[in-house]
């Protein structure tokens, strides 16, 4: 009956669809087994087995091959496709790697955040959520991706509003959340369907074949209209970004780093996809508009969001706010509408996902030995707990843009597109935004070593289990500002697979 | 008959303009009222536009329910987006059922369900912190 | 609480049954007519929500306590990912439901009819656990909200 070899090579050719269902099985299974630590156990080895398929998915398509995956056996554009190339296979490592690193941190951290009979349904909402994530970045159908974006997005709501037992204003963020993210998706979708009308398609590589003959018609140019708004609402556009502050201050801390390091850069990546995959580049640029549209916000985002950022005083909320500024950056290496503009975004994908989710871990971890992330609360704390604030000062650095951090690297292909272009004021405008970070940066700096503790309680150190992962995601973020052969090598594949204007033809490999 | 007003052209996508008018009203409840059960409802009206948008594409003149019956010659509606909105129609459940029960959530915690009480009582909140941090510097 | 609506109860009563057997028929007609786990899941649910509302909550949870609900709904999901899985391991892709039987047709109708199966029986759980969820918690109603 069971006629497959179970090789690792006979396995390896399932690997587009494995990359999703295991984590979508492991969901359904925690519950049902309903043991919390099963329930850990069985997201930890989704986690992992999710980073092995696409370390070596990646590997397989980095020189710019194709992996096509037809699901049911229905080949496309009938059945759906799953369209593994270099740029979704680096976002699918990103997704999985931090995936990966944050999952111990969360099983002691939400052991202190969530009460004990809902743990179990977190590991289910974590898992439902990185399946979503990972299916939203994997699959070539369209409306697929709408599927996994919801599955994602309702998932992500319950797992910010488990922040109520700390703080009962996750309940309104996650309300919050819930109605912009549905307003998102549905403009998503309605785009989606202005593009089916004129096509009569929903695979994406059938309707990069076909859009080009389209690209004066108006119905095709508003759908692109509403994706755009769509994914902008979900990645945090800066004037579309109301939901994100409150939404990262009061979840759990595990949550925040996972979601701030992965949540935002799948949709970043959806719309790349469309951008440039789905509507040929040249037809984004030519409608014009869009280029007017996403530069000054990307601008405004880094100056505006950075300013904001400064004068908050929750640690979480600062982040949460570079959070958006970083958006910005990414954004901006989309409104290039050049190969070395997306190698930026997507590097920076890696970079601020690394960078994010390590400092957000290691503010949990004092909000693990506080309670607070209240700033002037953390007085004298660096030498209380000196580890903790020495990753909290690199991270700092890392999102400032340090020579010999990973941010360094980002901003640098940032800037030298902007030159290419012959933008220097923007390069300029690149280091003005970056000296704002320093100014939060340093506060938080000050405040952790140069002040005198407050009253005379003696806060320990954080527990291993959360030092060890955020010190695993520090190190990594220096790593990769010293050695970019890896993810630079795979960000210009990924803009490769992008822009590749050889309109993809529909079914090839198999 | 000018250009603006061809009657022709207006009718024949009355099916548009209702998921306007729908669209449009869905999203003017969403962000002008203040009760958060309405906003939910809002949103529901705003979702079965698109339900409606994908309905209607999918009719075909004289086309009859996409039911296999043997006969070759059989003129059918297209099924795919009533197959889509299905999805979409269950999305949109579980939103409204996760929206509903945050609801419930927040009503048990801050006893109301306007969103002018609620930030009120969010600034108190925001207020007494930064007294506390300002009494700690 | 509701012993003086007698009529509501004879017939409820009455109704649930069929009900419930309408529910199996649109769920298991469903790959030859209009129908599949969708409908019949909803149509589950309300057999059960009928109850609930008819003789109240207790006794409905003594029948199909919350936890049954619960396990209930993982199971659905696992039979439409086992199905796919199981395809995957007979040869196929994912999904692929030829493989699962001797003929690719009796495959596919037996595929289809396990992923109807799977969807209805998440779907039902899922409409009685949030039916559970609401009704278990009732809110004060004081004067200003009417």
């Amino acid at each position: 009956m069971f006629s497959a070899p179970f090789t690792f090579a006979a396995l390896s050719q399932h690997f587009p669809i494995l990359q999703v269902v295991i984590p979508l099985i492991a969901a359904p299974l925690a519950v049902f087994i309903g043991v919390t630590s099963i329930a850990f156990l069985l997201a930890f080895a989704a986690s992992i087995t999710s980073l092995i398929i696409s370390y070596s998915m990646l590997m397989q398509v980095i020189d710019g091959s194709v992996i096509s995956y037809h699901i049911g056996g229905w080949a496309p554009p009938w059945g759906i496709e799953y369209r593994v190339d270099a740029a979704n296979a680096f976002v699918l490592l990103i997704l999985s790697a931090i995936s990966t690193v944050v999952l111990p941190y969360a099983k002691t951290s939400i052991e202190r955040e969530i009460r004990a009979s809902a743990q179990t349904l977190f590991y289910t909402c974590y898992l439902l959520c990185f399946t979503g994530l990972l299916g939203m970045v994997i699959t070539g159908d369209a409306f697929n991706v709408f599927v996994f974006l919801e599955i994602s997005s309702l998932s992500t709501y319950v797992l910010v509003a488990l922040g109520a037992e700390r703080d009962k204003r996750a309940l309104t963020a996650a309300f919050n959340y819930l109605i912009m993210g549905t307003i998102g998706a549905t403009f998503f979708v309605i785009g989606l369907g202005l593009l089916y009308m004129m096509t009569g398609t929903l695979n994406m590589a059938d309707l990069a074949n076909r859009l080009p003959a389209l690209s004066d018609n108006r119905t095709v140019q508003t759908a692109l209209g509403f994706i755009v708004v769509g994914m902008g609402l979900k990645l945090a556009i800066y004037p579309l970004h109301l939901w994100l502050p409150n939404a990262y201050t009061y979840a759990p801390s595990a949550v925040t780093a996972f979601l701030a390091a992965t949540a935002t850069k799948a949709a970043i990546y959806v719309l790349l996809r469309f951008m440039f995959s789905v509507f040929a580049p040249d037809f984004t640029a030519a409608t014009g508009a869009l280029n007017l549209i996403i530069l000054p916000f990307a601008v405004i985002a880094m100056f505006a969001a950075s300013i904001i950022a400064v004068f908050q005083a929750d640690l979480k909320k600062t982040l949460a706010y570079s959070s958006i500024a970083q958006i910005g950056y990414m954004l901006l290496g989309i409104s290039y509408f050049s190969h070395t503009g997306i190698t930026a975004t997507m590097i920076h994908l890696f970079n601020h996902a690394v960078t994010k989710a390590a400092l957000f871990m290691a503010v949990g971890a004092i909000v693990y030995q506080t309670g607070t992330s209240f700033i002037p609360k953390l007085a004298g704390l660096g030498k209380q707990m000196p580890w903790t604030s020495a990753a909290i000062v690199a991270g700092g650095l890392s999102l400032i843009g340090i020579p010999a951090t990973a941010g360094f690297i980002s901003k640098w292909v940032l800037i030298s597109g902007a030159l290419e272009k012959g933008w220097w004021w923007m390069a300029m405008l690149i280091v003005a935004s970056s000296l704002i970070a320093v100014i939060y940066v340093w506060q938080v700096v000050e405040t952790l070593y140069l002040k005198e503790p407050v009253g005379d309680v003696v806060v320990k150190e954080a527990p291993l289990s959360l030092l060890i992962p955020t010190w695993i995601l520090v190190i990594a973020s220096i790593y990769f500002g010293l050695d970019t052969e890896l993810t630079l090598s795979s960000a210009r594949a990924a803009a490769d697979a992008l822009l590749g204007t050889a309109p993809l033809a529909a079914g090839a490999g198999s | 008959m000018s250009e603006l007003f061809d009657v022709n052209f207006i009718i024949g996508h009355f099916q548009y303009w209702l998921g306007i008018i729908l669209m449009m009203t869905g999203l003017f409840v969403v962000v002008s009222r203040g009760n958060l059960v309405k906003k939910v409802v809002g949103l529901n009206v705003f979702q079965t536009s698109v339900f409606m948008l994908y309905i209607s594409m999918g009719k075909i003149t004289g086309g009859t329910a996409p039911i296999f019956t043997g006969n070759p010659q059989e003129v059918y509606s297209n099924p795919l987006p009533h197959v889509l909105i299905l999805t979409a129609i269950v999305v949109g459940i579980a939103t409204t059922a996760l929206g509903l029960a945050l609801i419930v959530r927040i009503r048990e915690e801050y006893e109301t369900i306007e969103e002018d009480n609620i930030q009120h009582l969010e600034n108190a909140m925001q207020r007494k912190e930064d007294q506390d941090a300002g009494a700690m510097i | 609480m509701m012993e003086h609506h007698l009529i509501l109860r004879v017939i409820t009563k009455i109704l649930i049954a069929p009900i419930l057997i309408f529910a199996f028929y649109v769920q298991f007609h469903g790959d030859y007519s209009p129908g599949g786990g969708f409908q019949a899941g909803i149509i589950f649910a309300v057999g059960f929500i009928l109850y609930g509302l008819v003789f109240g909550l207790r006794p409905t949870k003594k029948v199909l306590p919350e936890w049954v609900v619960h396990k209930f709904m993982a199971l659905g999901v696992l039979i439409f990912a086992g199905t796919g899985v199981a395809g995957l391991m007979m040869g196929g892709n994912f999904l692929d439901y030829s493989v699962l039987a001797e003929t690719p047709q009796k495959g596919q109708h037996l595929g289809l009819l396990l992923i109807e199966f799977g969807v209805g029986t998440t779907v039902a759980a899922v409409m009685i656990s949030i039916f559970y969820a609401f009704a278990s918690r009732p809110p004060r109603i004081s004067d200003e909200d009417w």
